[in-house]
C-alpha cells in the first residue's frame, strides 16, 4: 500500500469521523450534565431534513446550517421540555424523538417537495464545497509533508474544520471554565450544585441547547457538505447510536472522543476497499464484521475489559429538589 | 320504521359503491419509496400510464417498514381489489402464504417468482441489460477499470453485477472490476452518503465509470461521480437525465410496462411466470439527448451487436440467481 492509497483512506476516515465527531460531542455535553441522550439520530436527521430542504428553496447553504440547527434545537427543547421540566424517563423521551424525527422529516418533505420524502439533489451553491486551503497546490509536489497536506489536510468542507476545533473548544469550556466545572458537577451531583444557589434547570437547559447546535451542524454536514447533495429519509443509517457508543469508548471526554469517532471513521473507512484489506494481510475479511466492529468494541470496553467507563453519577435521573 | 328504512337504504347505497370500487387494481411500493426515481417510480409510472389512459383509479400504499408487506396485502385482498401487484422481491414470502387464502384474487409480484396458481411472477433478465451498460461502460473507459455500487447484498444485486462484469470483460478482457456493495440492512437502499464514500474509493482505484443498483443510495453514486467528472450508470428508471453529459446510460427495466400490462388486462391476467428480457424490449440500455453526446457510433454499434447476439442466443449471460455462482467476478 503506498503512501497516496493510505492518504485516500484517511481522507475518508476524516469525512465520515466528523459527522460522528459533532453527534458524539453533542452526546458528551448532555451526558456530562446528566441528561441521557438516545435522541442524537432523530435530531440529525431532523437538523439533515430541514438544512437541506432550506437549502435547495433560498440557495443558499449557509440559511440551511442554520435551519438545520433550530430543527435539531426544536427536538432537543422536546427532549429538555421531556425530560427536566417534566422529569421524565430520558431513554423513553430520547426514543420518542427517534421516531418523531423519522417519520415527520418524510412526512413534511412529501407535501413539501412531492418527490417521496426527499428534498430535490442540490445543485452547486446550494452545498459546502471543499476547500483548499492556502498554499495546499503550491506545496503539493513536496515529498510525503505535500501529498498530507494536500490530500488530507486541504480539501474538506468547513464543516469538518468547525468540527474538528470544537474538540479542544470542548476540552477548554469543560475543564477550564467556571461553567465546564458547574455542568460536569450537574451531572455527578446536581444536589451540591443546587446547594450552591446554581440552577440545575438552567445548566441542564444550557446543555441541552449545545447539544441541539452540534446535532444540527451533524445533520447538515450529512446532507449537504459535499459529496452530499440532499436528504433522503432515514439517511443517518444509525450513526446516532454509532455516535452514543464512540461516546462510552470515550468514556465521555473529548480528547478521547475524537479518537474513538477516528478509529469507528477509519473501520468504516477500510470497509469501503476490501481490496486494501485483502492486499495488507492477505485474508478477505466480510464488509459485515467491519461495521459490526465498533459495537463489538464497545461492549468490550462496556464489560469492563479495558479499562472502566463509568457514566456520570446523576446520568438519567431527573433531579428533584426537594424530597 | 321510516328511519330504519333509510339507514337500511343508506347501506345498500354504500354496499353498492364499495362493490363499484371493488374492481380497482392495487399496487404495493417497496420500501424504497414511490419517487425513488428508480425502481418503484417506474411501477408508479406504469400505473399512472394506465389511470391516464383508461380514467381508471387504482389503489396504492408505501410500504414504511418490512411488518407492513402482509399487512398491506390483505388489505387490499379484502378490500376488494384486483389485481394486486407488488414491487419488490422481498414480497416472495409474505405473497406465498396469503395467495392461497384469497383464490379469487390475482397477484402480480414483479422480481421475484411465486408458484401459486393465482400468482403472476414477471422476472426481468437484469443480467443481460447489465451486460449491455457493461459493454458501454468498459468502451467509454479510458483507465480500462469499471466501478459497481450496489445496494443491498441480495442474490438479485448480484446478478446485476455479474452481468454487468460479463459485458465488461467481453469487451475488453484486460479491464478490471471493482464492486462493493453498500450494506446488508434495507438501510443500504438509502445510504447515499456511504454510496457517495464507496464511489469515491471506487475512483481512487482508478475506476472512471461506476454503475449504481443501488435505489434512492444510487443518487449519491450518481452525484459523486458527476462531482468528480466520470461517468455514472443508472439503474431501474431512465436516470439520464440526473446530471445530463455525466449519466453515460441507465439500464431500464420496464417495471411500468409490466405492472401497465397488468392493470390493462385487469383480473383476467394470465397468471404463471413471465420473463421480461432483451427479447420482449423487457430491460435495456437508455438513450436519450442527455447521453447522445457520450455514445459513439462505434459503441452504439457494438452494444446493439451484443443485443442481437443475446437475443439470437449467441452470448448467453450467466445469470447469478441461477447457481450462486459468477464467473466475471468474486464477491
Amino acid at each position: 500500500m503506498d503512501l497516496l492509497t493510505l492518504l485516500q483512506v484517511l481522507d475518508a476516515t476524516v469525512r465520515l469521523a466528523t459527522p460522528l465527531l459533532l453527534a458524539c460531542l453533542a452526546g458528551l455535553f448532555s451526558e456530562r450534565a446528566g441528561i441521557f441522550d438516545i435522541g442524537l439520530e432523530g435530531k440529525m436527521l431532523g437538523g439533515a431534513f430541514l438544512s437541506a430542504a432550506i437549502a435547495a428553496v433560498t440557495g443558499s447553504v449557509w440559511l440551511g446550517l442554520g435551519a438545520g440547527i433550530v430543527a435539531a434545537l426544536l427536538l432537543s427543547a422536546i427532549h429538555g421540555l421531556a425530560s427536566i421540566t417534566f422529569r421524565g424517563n430520558q431513554l423513553i423521551s430520547g426514543v420518542a424523538i427517534n421516531f418523531f424525527a423519522q417519520g415527520l422529516t418524510v412526512v413534511i418533505a412529501q407535501s413539501w417537495f412531492g418527490q417521496g420524502g426527499r428534498t430535490p439533489q442540490l445543485g452547486d451553491g446550494s452545498r459546502f464545497a471543499g476547500l483548499t486551503l492556502p498554499g495546499a497546490e503550491a506545496l503539493r509536489d513536496v515529498p510525503i509533508l505535500g501529498p498530507i497536506y494536500y490530500e488530507l489536510i486541504s480539501g474538506h468542507t468547513i464543516l469538518v474544520y468547525i468540527a474538528f476545533l470544537i474538540v479542544p473548544l470542548t476540552w477548554w469550556v469543560l475543564y477550564r471554565t467556571r461553567y465546564g466545572l458547574r455542568l460536569r458537577a450537574v451531572g455527578e451531583n446536581p444536589a451540591a450544585v443546587d446547594t450552591a444557589g446554581v440552577s440545575v434547570r438552567g445548566l441542564r437547559y444550557s446543555a441541552i441547547v449545545i447539544c441541539g447546535v452540534l446535532t444540527g451542524i451533524a445533520g447538515a454536514q450529512l446532507a449537504t457538505a459535499e459529496p452530499a447533495a440532499g436528504f433522503i429519509k432515514d439517511m443517518t443509517a444509525g450513526r446516532g447510536y454509532i455516535a452514543l457508543a464512540a461516546l462510552i469508548f470515550a468514556k465521555w471526554r473529548p480528547w478521547y472522543a475524537l479518537f474513538a469517532c477516528l478509529l469507528f471513521g477509519f473501520l468504516q473507512a477500510l470497509e469501503l476497499r476490501p481490496d486494501l484489506i485483502q492486499a495488507v494481510i492477505g485474508l478477505r475479511v466480510q464488509g459485515q464484521l467491519l461495521s459490526a466492529l465498533p459495537y463489538i468494541m464497545t461492549v468490550v470496553i462496556l464489560a469492563g475489559f479495558v479499562g472502566k467507563a463509568i457514566p456520570p453519577r446523576a446520568g438519567g435521573e431527573p433531579y428533584v429538589k426537594e424530597r | 320504521m321510516t328511519h330504519l328504512t333509510k339507514l337500511l337504504g343508506a347501506s345498500a347505497a354504500l354496499a353498492i359503491s364499495a362493490g363499484a370500487a371493488l374492481a380497482d387494481p392495487a399496487i404495493i411500493y417497496d420500501l424504497g419509496g414511490k419517487f425513488d426515481k428508480s425502481f418503484n417510480e417506474s411501477a408508479f409510472n406504469g400505473a399512472t400510464m394506465w389511470a391516464d389512459e383508461t380514467g381508471g383509479s387504482f389503489a396504492e400504499v408505501e410500504l414504511q417498514s418490512d411488518a407492513q408487506r402482509e399487512q398491506a396485502l390483505r388489505r387490499f385482498a379484502e378490500a376488494g381489489n384486483n389485481p394486486i401487484v407488488m414491487a419488490g422481491f422481498s414480497f416472495e414470502t409474505p405473497l406465498n402464504e396469503i395467495a392461497p387464502d384469497y383464490p379469487d384474487t390475482t397477484f402480480v409480484i414483479i422480481d421475484a417468482v411465486v408458484d401459486q396458481p393465482n400468482v403472476r411472477s414477471v422476472i426481468f433478465n437484469e443480467h443481460e441489460g447489465s451486460y449491455l451498460v457493461g459493454v458501454l461502460a468498459a468502451m467509454a473507459s479510458e483507465t480500462d477499470t469499471v466501478g459497481f455500487v450496489g445496494g443491498m447484498d441480495i442474490p438479485l444485486i448480484r446478478k446485476f453485477a455479474c452481468g454487468y462484469a460479463q459485458g465488461v470483460m467481453a469487451t475488453n478482457p484486460d479491464a478490471t472490476v471493482v464492486a462493493n456493495m453498500i450494506g446488508t440492512t434495507p438501510e443500504a437502499w438509502n445510504d447515499p452518503a456511504k454510496a457517495s464514500e464507496l464511489t469515491l474509493a471506487q475512483i481512487s482505484q482508478d475506476a472512471d465509470v461506476v454503475y449504481a443498483a443501488a435505489g434512492g443510495s444510487g443518487l449519491g453514486v450518481l452525484q459523486t461521480a458527476a462531482d468528480e467528472d466520470i461517468y455514472g450508470i443508472g439503474v431501474d428508471s431512465n436516470q439520464n437525465y440526473l446530471h445530463p453529459g455525466q449519466v453515460l446510460t441507465s439500464m431500464v427495466k420496464q417495471v411500468d410496462t409490466a405492472v401497465y400490462n397488468a392493470f390493462s388486462q385487469g383480473e383476467d391476467l394470465e397468471t404463471g411466470l413471465m420473463v421480461m428480457g432483451i427479447e420482449n424490449e423487457g430491460v435495456g440500455y437508455a438513450m436519450d439527448d442527455n447521453n447522445a453526446d457520450l455514445i459513439s457510433e462505434e459503441m452504439m454499434t457494438a452494444v446493439d451487436e451484443a443485443a442481437a447476439a443475446i437475443n439470437a442466443g449467441d452470448i448467453m449471460v450467466h445469470d447469478y440467481t441461477s447457481d450462486e455462482s459468477c464467473p466475471a467476478i468474486d464477491f
